[in-house]
């Protein structure tokens, strides 16, 4: 595939993007590369807010050698596309996790795309994603899971929840799993819900507008995507900005 | 306080309450007894406004304003609270989170000032001593994980913080053991049996009544009132059964 080829909606990781918004943009940046040495621990971000009607892709690589440790904490919230993708290949007794929200409206559309191989054992991975739609937005998870011949003993995981607020919001969430070794874990679970209305009835029971019950059942909903980020004001600066882009929701 | 005049409602269509009319002046205490599928928790959600309960007849007026044209946080804010049967879950949102934000929509509503972090802290933890609830419990996500009776122990912590003018208990005493019960009827009278407050209780029993005595007992069957009475009239229900009673 020539890499400067535009993308078609043929390809997997494409199947639901805005490919009139990536054409726009078009070549984009190349991938960003994340090497962990072995043994290394490595914490990376990004906090995705890119200007109204902007296109924002960005590529991430991510080797993680014997033993390493990398977490990846991503808010997906900017443009009229923000597409985030990794790339992420685990070496012996290595480990890989992601924790990422989207929140849109609008006519945003936001996605993650992930793909992550096991190409040793002993490796484990995790993805947890959190998405509240409004307006017209989309919110799209694709996620594969790649265990090689020999990469015997994988614990890997995929968490994906979207929460749609209104009905002209949707979301797409596609885990995908390719496993040739045996001695296996691999779980994953994909829910798109609505807010719980007994919820919200019980809050204005007690006096709470609905504005700020909405709110605050959402920050619930993404509240554990960013609670483990070691680096205080950088976690206060994504749960602020996930906070404020709520309130242009509800 | 609360008139109630011929209200009649519907669920999906099928008509439950039938010209339910009753009256409750500030200081009294009003205990409404009947057997299941009466109509007695309807009552209670349609006076709180929830949605689906579609009000096709009659009136309820609360102090004086009509209380079926509000949305159910500006009852509260006029000072209604509701005790709820089965009380919700809320996860990932702390019991002090939710009556602060609670409380605070309420007296922005009346036009009051926020009340501060600290203030409301040692609001909450005098509420929850007379309810022998411990703090704990308020840092922990609403509901979640709680058993029956401290669910509705935490609900009157609640109604402690939030100091309605007008409770609506719906069957605060299911699921409460001896002890838990006497600690919820002392909670009540502790914080509702006041000359400008009113209390409403909904219950299937005459147990509850034993610690928190009502002013007057009505019996409601098949979407009405047809009886009312002093507290005997519930020691009357529980000796002899509704079918007796309804029949004289």
């Amino acid at each position: 595939m020539n890499a400067l080829a535009l993308p078609t909606r043929r390809e997997e990781a494409w199947r639901y993007s805005d490919l009139d918004a990536v054409a726009s943009a078009w070549p984009v940046a190349a991938p960003t590369r994340i090497d962990v040495a072995a043994d290394a621990h490595a914490d990376h971000h990004l906090l995705q807010d890119a200007a109204d009607g902007a296109v924002a892709v960005h590529d991430y690589v991510v080797t993680v050698a014997d033993g390493g440790h990398c977490a990846f904490h991503l808010l997906n919230i900017g443009g009229r596309l923000g597409r985030v993708t990794f790339d992420v290949t685990l070496g012996k007794g290595s480990h890989f996790e992601l924790h990422g929200a989207i929140i849109g409206g609008g006519e945003q559309m936001l996605e993650i795309v992930t793909s992550v191989t096991h190409a040793l054992p002993d490796a484990t991975s995790g993805q947890t994603v959190r998405s509240i739609l409004g307006g017209h937005a989309t919110g799209n998870y694709l996620g594969s899971i790649n265990v090689a011949r020999d990469a015997q003993r994988t614990d890997a995981f995929q968490s994906i929840k979207a929460m749609l607020l209104d009905r002209t919001a949707s979301a797409n969430a596609k885990p995908e799993l390719e496993i040739y070794a045996d001695d296996v874990k691999c779980a994953h679970g994909a829910t798109v819900g609505e807010l719980d209305k007994a919820a919200l009835f019980y809050m204005a029971s007690r006096g709470m507008d609905p504005a700020t019950a909405k709110t605050l059942l959402l920050k619930a909903f993404v509240a554990g995507v960013f609670v483990d980020m070691t680096d205080e004001v950088l976690r206060e600066r994504f749960e602020q900005a996930a906070l404020a882009k709520l309130g242009t929701l509800v | 306080m609360l008139t109630i005049d011929n209200l009649a409602n519907e669920i999906d269509g099928k008509p439950i309450l039938k010209g339910l009319s009753l009256t409750i002046n500030a200081g009294e205490v009003h205990a409404i007894m009947g057997p299941n599928g009466a109509g007695k928790s309807t009552l209670a959600y349609t006076l709180g406004g929830r949605p689906g309960y579609a009000v096709t007849g009659g009136s309820a007026t609360f102090d004086g304003a009509d209380l079926l044209d509000m949305e159910p946080h500006e009852r509260a804010a006029a000072g209604l609270f509701l005790g709820f049967q089965y009380p919700v879950e809320i996860p990932g949102v702390s019991n002090l989170q939710f009556l602060r934000e609670s409380l605070n929509s309420q007296r922005k509503a009346r036009g009051q000032e926020p009340l501060s972090g600290g203030d409301f802290i040692k609001l909450a933890k005098e509420k929850a001593a007379l309810l022998g609830l411990d703090m704990d419990m308020l840092k922990r996500p609403v509901n979640v994980g709680f058993s029956g009776g401290e669910k509705k122990r935490a609900e009157m912590v609640q109604m402690g913080i939030l100091d309605p003018k007008l409770a609506i208990l719906d069957e605060t005493d299911s699921g409460l053991d001896i002890d838990a019960l006497k600690i919820v009827g002392a909670g009540i009278n502790a914080i509702m049996r006041k000359p400008d407050k009113a209390v409403l209780l909904i219950t299937h029993y005459q147990r509850l009544l034993d610690y928190v005595q009502p002013d007057f007992v009505h019996v409601l069957a098949a979407g009405r009132i047809v009886k009312s009475g002093g507290p005997e009239l519930a020691l009357e229900l529980e000796r002899e059964g509704y079918a007796e009673v309804l029949a004289a």
